[in-house]
């Protein structure tokens, strides 16, 4: 083998891996503007807050960080239903979504970003676990465990949100929800209700995809949650709003693309990537790969 | 309805009766004003702080032709305003004896172009999206600009400032403040100006039922890339003056967040229907920021440099929740 088809193979598969990461952190959004058409740009945000839990529960209690997130997505469903209510009341209920809500998701964004900075100073943390460093050996190739682990962490998370939307009663009232809420309405069903367990369930996952992100990225810093927005709004539209098969193949794209042009063009170039696939898609199919 | 929405902001304004011209002439008179006081203040710090708060009733102004009257929602600020600030440095570097206006003016149109090209490949879909593409095209613009080793890349660089002003006489940063100046005059001018004519119109029709609009026959497509291109060329204006002022620019201070945290939080607090709204959040937020770093309170606390912009993310949330009028609305009699 030569060296440049070496570089090639590693560059795929490692960014296949990445790209199961990629779907872990999307799949809140892939809920929240995907299902309920609520443009949360802050979740990247709150994915951050969770890469924080896993550090400081890592550091100080000895927890493991993907358990340590396991344990807080409790407190993030419930700070997403409160989130949700504030949406609801102050934007959703006056229709006016699109300046106000925009901007206002954007201020969250950009207080939880420097209220990071103003608790933790933009020093980079990290956690240490058995899967941070390490690579499993398949004689062929060696695969980093910190790159496994949050691609299967990923795909647990889409199968089981999966199952949970087509098999469970509140599964089907969320994605009843997303389709004609005023039909809900008719049934007797709160719409409301429904989409502010949906939006929990969607930053509960943000908890988990910050377990992942320490993993895959090892050390993080405040700011670092505004490069995955134009990530994660570019996978979730790329692959269709609201379908999440269409998300994962949207995410496993990116990973492999953008790991190739790391890999052949430099790590700087790798952010404009997702924007240069992000503008695209808007430019050419608004409705993604498997778009309704 | 229109119309009476329009006669009841002038009523407010209390400026009804002035024609464009006489309009100019006020803010002209005030601008002159402003500039007098501080150069009989004579303090460089004065001018360094106001040139920062009149550079947000630019950005805030700008912001708000797109946002404010077309709701369409720009979260890349700082692209624009990189592009104006970029565009100098390049032109510092090959044609130095350029001056400061032409600068301006070319930096305004490079952004305006950008700001076409996003709205053309982005507007004709739902405004959402149009906004993510702004979030996208300020890492876009970012990414290339790092990549750039002419104009410094990741390093930054440096723009020698001359020592003293032209025309003026005196530093070169009251020459600043005064270019800065005349560009919000303009600004200020030209939202006014669209406030009032068939074009503000328009966009308020957008603004309100964009459906509605395009089945009456307005040209929304048009008219947004109209707003689009304005509302980047003015932020590309403001950016130009910005690598004279830090003299040292590199892409992590050029692409800063809080450029657009406060170039949108400006106009929401102060108020989104008119001209009025982004002067009175800039001068009050700006004037807030500067009063904070300047005042002992940091030494005192051992704050955080961040914690002043801080305020201005929080100040903007509570009033997009309880103040959706912002504060030009709450000395507004209550509607209907």
């Amino acid at each position: 083998m030569t060296g440049s088809l070496d570089l090639l193979v590693n560059a795929v598969i490692s960014g296949l891996l990445l790209g199961g990461f990629y779907a872990a952190v999307s799949i809140g959004v892939a809920i929240s503007f995907g299902l309920l058409d609520i443009v949360n740009i802050a979740h990247p945000a709150f994915i951050l807050l969770g890469s924080y839990v896993a550090y400081l529960a890592n550091v100080y209690l000895g927890l493991d960080p993907i358990l340590a997130t396991v344990i807080a997505m409790p407190f993030f469903y419930l700070l997403g239903m409160a989130l949700y209510q504030i949406y609801y009341v102050a934007f959703e209920r006056r229709d006016d979504q699109s300046l106000r809500g925009l901007s206002f998701f954007f201020g969250i964004l950009f207080i939880a970003e420097v209220g990071l900075i103003l608790a933790f100073g933009v020093d980079l943390r990290s956690v240490q676990a058995w899967y941070v460093s390490g690579n499993l050996d398949l004689r062929v190739i060696e695969l980093p465990w910190r790159l496994l682990v949050p691609f299967a962490l990923g795909l647990v998370m889409v199968g089981g949100l999966q199952l949970f939307l087509s098999r469970t009663f509140v599964g089907r009232a969320i994605q009843a929800v997303a389709q004609d809420q005023q039909a809900l309405r008719l049934m007797a069903a709160n719409p409301t209700k429904i989409k502010r367990i949906a939006f929990g369930i969607s930053l509960a996952t943000a908890s988990l995809g910050g377990a992942a992100m320490i993993i895959v990225i090892q050390a993080i810093e405040p700011s670092i949650g505004r490069e995955y927005i134009g990530r994660i709004f570019a996978i979730c539209v790329l692959g269709g709003l609201g379908s999440f098969p269409g998300m994962v193949i949207a995410a496993v794209t990116l990973g492999v693309v953008e790991n190739l042009t790391a890999t052949f063009l430099g790590p700087s170039w790798a952010p404009a990537v997702s924007f240069g696939v992000l503008l695209i898609t808007l430019a050419v199919r608004p409705s993604g790969i498997l778009g309704r | 309805m229109v119309s009476s929405v329009a006669r009841e902001e002038e009523e407010r304004e209390g400026l009804r009766g002035l024609g464009h011209i006489a309009f100019i002439g006020v803010l002209a008179v005030a601008a002159a004003a402003v500039f007098g006081i501080a150069r009989w203040i004579d303090n460089s710090y004065a001018f360094f702080a106001a040139y920062v708060v009149v550079q947000y009733i630019v950005l805030g102004t700008a912001w708000n032709i797109l946002g404010g009257y077309t709701g369409y929602v720009n979260f890349g600020i700082t692209a624009f305003f990189a592009i104006g600030a970029y565009s100098s440095v390049v032109m510092y570097k090959l044609t130095p004896w350029m001056p400061l206006p032409v600068m301006i003016l070319v930096g305004g149109v490079l952004a305006a172009l950008v700001g076409l090209g996003t709205g053309y490949l982005t507007l004709r879909l739902r405004g959402v999206f149009f906004s993510i593409a702004t979030l996208a095209l300020a890492v876009v613009v970012q990414t290339l600009i790092t990549n750039w080793d002419f104009v410094g890349g990741a390093r930054g660089a440096y723009v020698l400032r001359p020592r003293l002003a032209p025309l003026i006489g005196g530093e070169y940063i009251q020459y600043l403040f005064l270019v800065m100046l005349g560009l919000c005059v303009v600004s200020l001018a030209t939202a006014r100006a669209i406030e009032r004519s068939a074009l503000g119109y328009g966009f308020a029709a957008i603004r309100d039922d964009e459906a509605a609009a395009e089945a009456s026959g307005v040209p929304t497509l048009k008219l947004k890339l109209i707003a689009t291109a304005l509302s980047g060329g003015f932020m590309g204006m403001a950016g130009a003056p910005l690598p004279y002022y830090v003299t040292y620019l590199d892409p992590a201070s050029g692409f800063s967040l809080n450029y657009a945290v406060n170039a949108i939080a400006m106009p929401l607090i102060g108020g989104t229907m008119s001209w009025v709204g982004p002067l009175i959040g800039a001068v009050f937020v700006g004037g807030l920021q500067e009063y904070i770093r300047a005042s002992s309170l940091y030494t005192y606390f051992d704050l955080n440099p961040a914690f002043g912009v801080l305020i201005t993310g929080v100040l903007m949330v509570v009033f997009v929740i309880l103040a959706p009028q912002g504060i030009v609305g709450l000395f507004k009699r209550k509607p209907r």
